[in-house]
């Protein structure tokens, strides 16, 4: 089951593209596609801030470049404060009258261990500090751009390189960090979750965050065919297992209002999504059941959030 | 003139940054360093000042932020010290290589372990090789000065290269000293507003940070080790301009009573004025010393520096900082800068004045004492820590 | 044209390395990666354009017949666009050597 996709649908994703091909992402990167119908979304008025990772090395070998708008890779770990910076830079060049004023939105892109993990404090003090910017995490559960290690987004039960499954081991022995609760603990205006298998759905977030005035964060999962051990052209179909599976729920959160933008009368079995991908081949009949149990717990909590729009 | 004031070293660092129009501030405090940024939000805070002052989550974050707001063409000031600098020099290497004009104020402390909040050049030295020009300075006045002679380098198109001005932490930081204040007007005339050659924004959208291949990395590197090198001349011209302006005029390498020196003590920083009075102690009782005084650390001077030392017969250097298992960075660096001569002079190093010991004249005497003693009797290792309880 | 990087001089880099003409990455042919290449069935297009928004490569555009053509220069094989054609339109077909 797509989105209600026609004709219409097309037309609605804007023919330009401000990420151009000939990037380097492995076949059937859905992190990629997923940055593609961003920067549709975005447009021309921006600057990215990107993180060290996938997507930055894809898109920036000296020197060619896929980028159509103003872009800057400055470390892995500080994406936030760059784009922090960014930001006051405009602010008081426009005050200042040095540059005309106008709309020019601050992106801040990073995977889910620029995000998470190495990058989290800076994440935090820019959300804290309340800078008008938007940060768009692409999370393809693992330090894929660096071999497949595990970061602190790889879910439950897969296995990395550094959380191998073995004779010892079961893969990821911890659960999936909440990264959209805790950008939302900041009380900022907006967080959303999306999936480029659904891409009207992102298009439609990266907009609402990028307009909205102070900090967003919109959370993407990000197939990886390469890091999963999936067919790369199942690459569309798994990011919807993940969300019909309740894996990956897409909601917002606005001003502590949550809300799902998708809900299913039944999840669909996990087993479905899980069989797709090597990462999870080990996983015993008895650890997918218990992975579901509290799977299927949080999904719970997390319609309770949006029924009581709590 | 402008008008003479007593102030806080730190306080006049703050209104330097304050009369050179700085955009956008961003540090994290540290222990020196605080009075600066402290007195920064208050101008800001009373709308003296016309800038963003962030003060942020980490050292890291501070130096990332104004890599930021200065790759939109703001002109942007953090400072620190330290652990402070040790947590940022990540970036300290990435805003050269990208040539950003920032000014940072380095507010000179030890480095951990044991914490220890004093003053010595152990922070710079683990940043030798970031590839920003790094100046010393002595005395409050100089800090001052060097806030808008930094901008104006830093910003020139032939440069675009950061700067850091080395300030002893405490020493200088916290002291009360004379100073002589600029005129707006003036300063307004000698930097100008910044005009970036690239910058961030939509209407030319530019890739700025892209990773390099084994194949193009090496090109990369030796443009920037010729810009930072060819930087030279213009330092020297920004000094004379701003001597121009103020009658205070800048050398890469000072020297006090020099010319016919036999030995000579090579210090950098603040212990420069100190030394001077022990230079005056010898020489009224005859003896043939002088002091060089290293103001440019990178680019490091060398043809300025072996016109005063090819000179002499002995140097003592002084450093204040330790490579641990090697001995003193100043001196290591000279004698590599001299060893192609065979007229070289003989290098004894001192490391004194760690984490803040004080050095008096009545120790720097002591050392050029030793020095001699040690040089006479053809000591090859030519290197001791000063002053250390046995 | 971008020289490859290869075959830069040292004076010939810009400031910072920067790189100053947008989407210049367009120059390279990612289409060599590809083992299998989606082939068309045109009555069975329904002009939808799911080949279109899925393609991580940006390989495919409109011609005027209103058909999703894929450029082979970016086309990498993956068979997102076969695997989401509603109508089974598109076909991965191993290429010739």
């Amino acid at each position: 089951m797509t989105e209600n996709l026609n004709v219409y649908a097309v037309r609605m994703l804007t023919q330009k593209e401000y990420f151009a091909p000939g990037h380097r992402a492995c076949q059937g990167c859905a992190e990629v596609l997923a940055v593609r119908l961003a920067a549709k979304a975005l447009g021309r008025n921006v600057i990215v801030a990107n993180a060290t990772g996938c997507m930055e090395i894809v898109s920036s070998p000296l020197p060619f470049t896929s980028w159509k708008v103003p872009w800057f890779h400055v470390a892995f770990e500080n994406t936030a404060a760059v784009a922090s910076g960014i930001e006051s830079g405009l602010k008081v060049l426009m005050r200042k009258g040095r540059i005309p004023s106008k709309k020019i939105v601050t992106i801040a892109m990073g995977g889910d261990g620029g995000t998470a993990d190495i990058g989290l404090q800076a994440l935090s003090g820019a959300l804290e500090r309340g800078h008008d910017f938007t940060y768009i995490c692409t999370d393809n559960e693992a330090y894929m751009n660096t071999g497949i290690q595990r970061s602190s987004s790889t879910p439950f039960g897969a296995s990395t390189t550094t959380s191998p499954a073995g004779k010892a081991a079961m893969g990821q022995v911890t659960w999936k960090k909440n990264m959209p609760a805790i950008a939302a603990a900041h009380n900022i205006p907006y967080v959303a979750t999306a999936c480029p298998s659904y891409p009207i759905d992102l298009v439609q977030k990266v907009k609402k965050a990028a307009d909205i005035k102070g900090p967003a964060y919109v959370h993407i999962l990000s197939v990886c065919p390469t890091g999963w051990r999936s067919a790369p052209e199942l690459s569309i179909k798994l990011g919807r297992l993940a969300v019909e599976t309740g894996v990956f729920p897409l909601y917002e959160v606005e001003r502590g209002q949550y809300r799902m933008s998708m809900d299913f009368p039944k999840l669909r079995p996990i087993k479905e999504y899980f069989k797709l991908q090597g990462r999870f081949r080990h996983l015993t009949d008895d650890m997918i059941e218990e992975i579901e149990k509290r799977l299927h717990q949080e999904y719970e909590q997390l319609r309770e959030k949006a029924k009581k729009g709590v | 003139m402008g008008k003479r004031v007593g102030m806080e070293v730190s306080i006049a660092a703050a209104e330097a940054v304050k009369q050179a129009n700085v955009d956008v501030i961003s540090a994290y405090p540290i222990t020196p360093q605080t009075h600066i940024v402290e007195h920064l939000s208050d101008l800001v805070a009373n709308g003296e000042m016309d800038a963003d002052f962030f003060c942020v989550e980490s050292e890291h974050s501070a130096l990332s932020v104004c890599v930021g707001s200065e790759a939109t063409g703001a002109r942007s000031f953090t400072c620190t010290s330290s652990q402070g600098l040790a947590l940022m020099s990540e970036i300290t290497y990435i805003a050269s290589g990208l040539r950003l004009p920032i000014v940072m104020i380095l507010a000179n402390r030890t480095l951990s372990a044991p914490l220890s909040i004093w003053n010595d050049h152990s922070d710079v030295m683990s940043i030798r090789d970031c590839g920003w020009i790094q100046f010393f300075v002595e005395n409050g006045q100089e800090v001052y000065d060097h806030v808008f002679i930094s901008y104006r380098l830093a910003e020139d198109r032939k440069v675009l290269l950061p700067v850091i001005i080395n300030m002893d932490g405490f020493t200088l930081s916290h002291v009360i000293e004379p100073f002589e204040m600029i005129e707006q007007e003036k300063i307004d005339q000698f930097l100008p507003p910044y005009q970036p050659l690239y910058r961030l924004h939509p209407d030319h959208p530019i890739t700025m940070g892209a990773f390099a291949l084994p194949s193009i990395f090496a090109e990369t590197k030796k443009a920037q080790e010729v810009v930072i090198r060819s930087s030279m001349p213009k330092i020297s011209e920004v000094w004379k301009a701003f001597g121009d302006m103020t009658g205070r005029y800048y050398n890469p390498i000072e020297t006090y009573k020099a010319e016919d020196a036999e030995t000579l003590l090579v210090t950098m920083g603040s212990l420069g004025e100190t030394a001077s009075v022990a230079v005056d102690r010898m020489r009224e009782e005859g003896r043939s010393v002088g002091l060089v005084k290293i103001r440019l650390w990178r680019p490091f001077p060398f043809e300025d520096f072996k016109q005063v030392a090819l000179k002499a017969k002995d140097l003592v250097v002084i450093d204040r900082a330790i490579s641990v298992g090697m001995g003193g960075p100043v001196a290591s660096e000279l004698k590599a800068a001299l060893y192609g001569y065979d007229s070289r002079p003989s290098v004894y190093n001192f490391v004194a004045g760690i984490s803040g010991r004080d050095v008096a004249p009545s120790d720097f005497i002591k050392m050029v004492d030793k020095a001699e003693i040690e040089i006479e009797e053809g000591n090859k290792e030519g290197y001791e820590l000063y002053g250390v309880r046995e | 044209m971008t020289k490859p990087e290869s075959e830069w001089t040292w004076k010939e880099l810009p400031v910072g390395n920067v790189v100053l003409e947008p989407g210049n990455a367009s120059q390279y042919r990612t289409g060599d990666w590809k083992s299998l290449k989606p082939v068309l069935t045109q009555e069975k297009c329904i002009h939808c354009g799911l080949c279109y928004i899925f393609c991580p490569d940006m390989a495919y555009n409109l011609n005027e017949e209103g058909y999703f053509i894929a450029d082979l220069y970016y086309c990498k094989g993956c068979g997102i666009c076969a695997k989401e054609c509603p109508t089974g339109a598109i076909s991965m077909v191993e290429e010739e050597t």
